[in-house]
């Protein structure tokens, strides 16, 4: 499953500056894992280390979150896209 | 001891009986001292949290949202017919939108479309405008945006441009600085704050130096740039503020958004204080002074409560970690 991913400012650094990227998988899990064989060192910023997504990232398929679908275990389908969101609006 | 320091300091911080309008009670918030939570520390060694919370808007924003504010009318930049704007992810915006009401100002705010429903709610009831930014931009998305608005109008509007104003810092140095000198009787040693704009840090941290250039200025910062701390800003990846000085600090500690909400949810439950996640980040920093100290009183800056967070990963995901610290989450 090919799906596109918008990447959020503070990761773009691993995307050496794209704001999206495609990436294959047929999960939420596949398709971060995937992810990281593309870009190096951007999944732990996305998922501790007991493999969950980490409380401030919010990941959206298609604009529902994960969190209220089937989590990582989220199955994807072809052309699906994917938004990793930061859970905060940043300054004060 | 303190009990009796804080008495003999409370004149200056009683509420009047009557006020002409809810901007005068801007400031002026209470210092409290975090017990169990700092269990383990030297004898000697106090830590204080100033909460902000108790500022009529619900934050620590409210004091340089009302000293840009009266600078620029004070001025001639504001003036009848013209809009406040400014881009914030929340807490100035709803000081902005108080402020704004109180005065009779109309006010726009540009925020990321994923601030929280809570805080989009208190601005709108505030009688503001909001113009939403791409919540994937973050902060940085906001202020260009705005910047942009500002430019196709710019005598339409009035922007107070917390990360760039002096009067910022100014309103700190002026305010916040000054009361936690006199209500610690100016025996406090270690000051921290989170670094937001750096507006409380750098100013209330320099009026702290001024009046004794032993006192140690310590800023809190998110360890990464993909954070959970809403209000803080990882300073090697943002734009960073005109008003920042890092040269004027004595440290910069690293929290990360796990310790941060742990520390949340112990102060909760500890303390009885329900406090944002910049609480606890500031808190988790202070510690970290006041575990190196045999003497000392550490202030740590908690810019707001927690209750305006409740619809955030901050609480919705508090769940997930019942295994948090050496409290029990099996409520």
């Amino acid at each position: 499953m090919s799906v596109r991913v918008r990447v959020p400012t503070p990761l773009r650094k691993f995307t050496q500056g794209s704001d999206e990227v495609d990436v294959n998988g047929d999960t939420v899990l596949a398709m971060l894992e995937d992810l990281e064989q593309k870009h190096p060192g951007i999944k732990e910023r996305i998922m501790d280390e007991s493999g969950k997504v980490r409380r401030f990232v919010n990941v959206y398929v298609n604009g529902d979150d994960i969190r209220f679908l089937q989590n990582v275990d989220t199955a994807l389908k072809d052309g699906d896209s994917i938004s990793i969101v930061p859970a905060i609006a940043g300054g004060l | 001891m303190l009990t009796a320091l804080n008495q003999d300091a409370a004149s200056p911080l009683r509420r009047p009986r009557k006020v002409d309008g809810i901007i005068e009670l801007v400031g002026n918030t209470p210092l409290v001292e975090v017990r169990r939570t700092t269990r383990g520390l030297s004898r000697g060694v106090r830590v204080l949290a100033k909460l902000e919370g108790f500022n009529p808007g619900g934050s620590v924003k409210d004091r340089p949202a009302l000293g840009m504010i009266r600078d620029a009318i004070d001025n001639g930049r504001l003036k009848p017919g013209r809009t406040i704007i400014d881009s914030t992810s929340g807490n100035t915006g709803i000081a902005i939108a108080m402020i704004g009401a109180a005065l009779g100002y109309p006010v726009r705010l540009v925020v990321p479309a994923n601030v929280s429903e809570e805080r989009k709610n208190i601005i709108r009831l505030f009688g503001a405008e909001i113009v939403y930014s791409d919540p994937l931009e973050g902060s940085d998305g906001a202020i260009r945006l705005c910047r942009k608005i500002v430019a196709e109008d710019p005598e339409g509007y009035f922007k107070p441009d917390q990360y760039f104003n002096p009067m910022n810092s100014q309103a700190h140095y002026e305010t916040t600085g000054p009361e936690i000198y006199r209500q610690t009787e100016g025996r406090v040693t270690h000051f921290v704050a989170g670094i937001g704009t750096g507006g409380t840090v750098m100013g209330a941290g320099r009026f702290l130096k001024e009046r004794d250039p032993r006192i140690r200025v310590i800023a809190a910062e998110p360890d990464s740039e993909m954070h959970g701390l809403e209000g803080l800003k990882h300073m090697a990846s943002s734009i960073v503020p005109g008003i920042y000085h890092e040269e004027e600090l004595d440290l910069k500690i690293p929290v990360s958004t796990e310790d941060a909400y742990e520390m949340v949810y112990r102060l909760s439950q500890e303390e009885g204080l329900l406090v944002g996640q910049s609480s606890g980040a500031a808190l988790v920093a202070a510690m970290d002074v006041a575990r190196r100290l045999t003497h000392g009183t550490v202030v740590a800056v908690f810019p707001d409560f927690g209750a305006r967070y409740m619809t955030t990963n901050l609480w919705t995901t508090w769940k997930e970690s019942l295994d948090v610290g050496n409290v029990d989450f099996s409520i």
